[in-house]
């Protein structure tokens, strides 16, 4: 593994710059510069903090989390790669891709501090377009309340006594501007006593209308390793995700389109257009990005068994759910 | 930043008013991606059927179109109701018996009504989400028709009809 080693020293803009194992990170006003042994590679702010921040928050994810074609990380469970142009047809065979492996605690302790030191104050990197300042500029502040928010992981469902509260004003959580006409009526439990714990529902779709973040899957109902996980998805998925299992995806309201691509290679493979109530597997062997519109609910559905990327890598289990 | 004035409309779907994507490949097959919409799967599907529109290993979404009362069911996990369309209400009865192994997975039809303690009855309409808990019996009330999406395990009484349902081109 790789050893970290994080700058204390500001450049010219304000920024720290920061070395793990053979890669370094430098900020300026406006871009992001990467370097490897083997190359360099340059990406705009606010792209490279809105993967970071997810990259961050959701622990590396479930397979591999592309920053754009050329950067980004594979989650080995505990461990983790970081890459450039590993995924990428072209740095593969010009033989400049560069990976190197890091112990999860490391890697994240070096993207958290990255992650704080290069927020400004005004933006928001889980925040839409619209919705947030610019990323852009010389240091302004931080936005530690931003870049430290937790996933919602519910335990059994959302609204279970004692599990993960549903959204309302009075706990911090609006209506999004784009919701304004999702009902918010709760369902009726009429519990017995002494079944309170077992006797439960909530407005699901409410819940969504009141996210104060998009493309941020969150868990809220567990059927042993099923998770639930629905998001409301505004402008870019800010990463190209690739998949080491199957995933599925349905979609609640509005419309989605996901460019699909090949895992390895980033080649086209096709694009799949979602509207309400559509139902579609990503397989495990490639990766994807959504764009959406207006502000939708979308249904991230995972299975969160351990044993499944190494049986799909390894040929023991398909790369598709199904064959028909 | 926006501009607070601009209305939007949320678009939902239902069974009489649904509008499907699709699949455009490139070069793929567009079976690998076993694409349905669930109210076109729950508009040609028999009440209370529980037809598949997604699987990841064991594990199921299953849409049902609710119409009546369905019979009495047992599961030996949590499952979880989303209505995606009209009205539904859940009836929860903890059995005096145990009925089904816990660590068996989908649930189970119950002959006649279980034997037990009544929990409680949860009015779920568009959006709602139930939970039915594990080792408990529960069945469906809809006064008209409704579809549910079911967050459950593969059982003896889930309907696989991919070839029929998805899109192959």
């Amino acid at each position: 593994m790789s050893s970290t080693e994080t700058g204390t020293t500001t450049n010219e803009h304000g920024y720290r710059s920061f070395v793990i194992g053979g890669f370094s990170f430098e900020r300026d006003e406006h871009f992001v510069h990467i370097h490897w042994p083997t190359g360099r590679h340059v990406m705009a702010a606010d792209v490279f903090l809105k993967a970071l921040m997810r990259d961050v928050s959701w622990n590396f994810f479930y397979g591999i989390v592309n920053f754009d074609a050329v950067f980004g990380t594979m989650n080995h469970y505990g461990n983790v790669d970081m890459f450039a142009g590993r995924y990428n047809a072209a740095y593969r065979k010009a033989e400049l891709d560069h990976q190197e492996n890091f112990g999860h605690d490391d890697l994240m302790a070096c993207f958290k501090e990255i992650l704080a030191d290069w927020t400004n104050a005004d933006f928001d990197p889980f925040a839409s377009p619209q919705e947030t300042g610019t990323p852009f500029g010389p240091k302004k502040g931080d936005n530690q309340t931003a870049v430290n928010r937790t996933r919602v992981l519910a335990n059994r469902m959302v609204g279970v006594p004692g599990d993960e509260a549903t959204r309302s004003d009075e706990n911090g959580f609006p209506k999004n501007r784009m919701f304004a006409d999702v009902d918010q009526t709760e369902p009726a439990v009429h519990a017995e006593p002494g079944y309170e714990q077992e006797v439960a529902a909530f407005n699901l779709f409410a819940y969504l209308s009141r996210s104060d973040v998009t493309w941020n899957p969150s868990v809220v109902s567990v059927c042993r390793e099923s998770l639930y996980c629905p998001t409301t998805e505004e402008f870019i998925l800010p990463v190209i995700h690739g998949n080491d299992r199957v995933e599925w995806f349905v979609q609640l309201s509005d419309e989605i389109t996901w460019k699909v691509e090949d895992r390895e290679t980033g080649a086209m493979r096709a694009t799949v257009v979602m509207k309400a109530g559509d139902c579609a597997a990503m397989p495990a062997d490639i990766r994807h990005q959504g764009y959406s519109p207006k502000r939708s609910m979308l249904l991230v559905w995972e299975n969160a068994a351990a044993s499944l990327p190494d049986l799909i890598a390894s040929g023991q289990a398909p790369t598709v759910p199904v064959s028909f | 930043m926006t501009d607070p004035s601009t209305q939007y409309s949320t678009v939902f779907g239902s069974l009489h008013d649904y509008d499907k994507g699709g699949v455009e490949a490139i070069d793929d097959d567009p079976r690998n991606y076993v694409f349905s919409n669930m109210f076109e799967v729950a508009e040609s599907a028999a009440v209370w059927e529980k037809v598949a529109v997604a699987k990841n290993m064991e594990y199921v979404l299953e849409a049902i179109r609710a119409d009546g009362i369905s019979p009495w069911r047992v599961t030996p996990h949590d499952e979880f109701a989303l209505v995606m369309d009209g009205e539904v209400v859940v009836e929860l009865i903890d059995p005096a018996d145990q009925l089904v192994d816990p660590s068996a997975s989908g649930s189970r039809a119950v002959e006649g009504e279980p034997a037990g303690t009544k929990m409680g009855r949860i009015v779920a309409g568009h959006g709602h989400m139930a939970m039915l808990p594990a080792g408990r019996c529960y069945r469906f009330i809809a006064d008209s028709p409704s579809v549910i999406l079911l967050q459950t395990i593969e059982g003896p009484d889930t309907v696989y009809r991919w070839s029929e349902i998805c899109q192959t081109s």
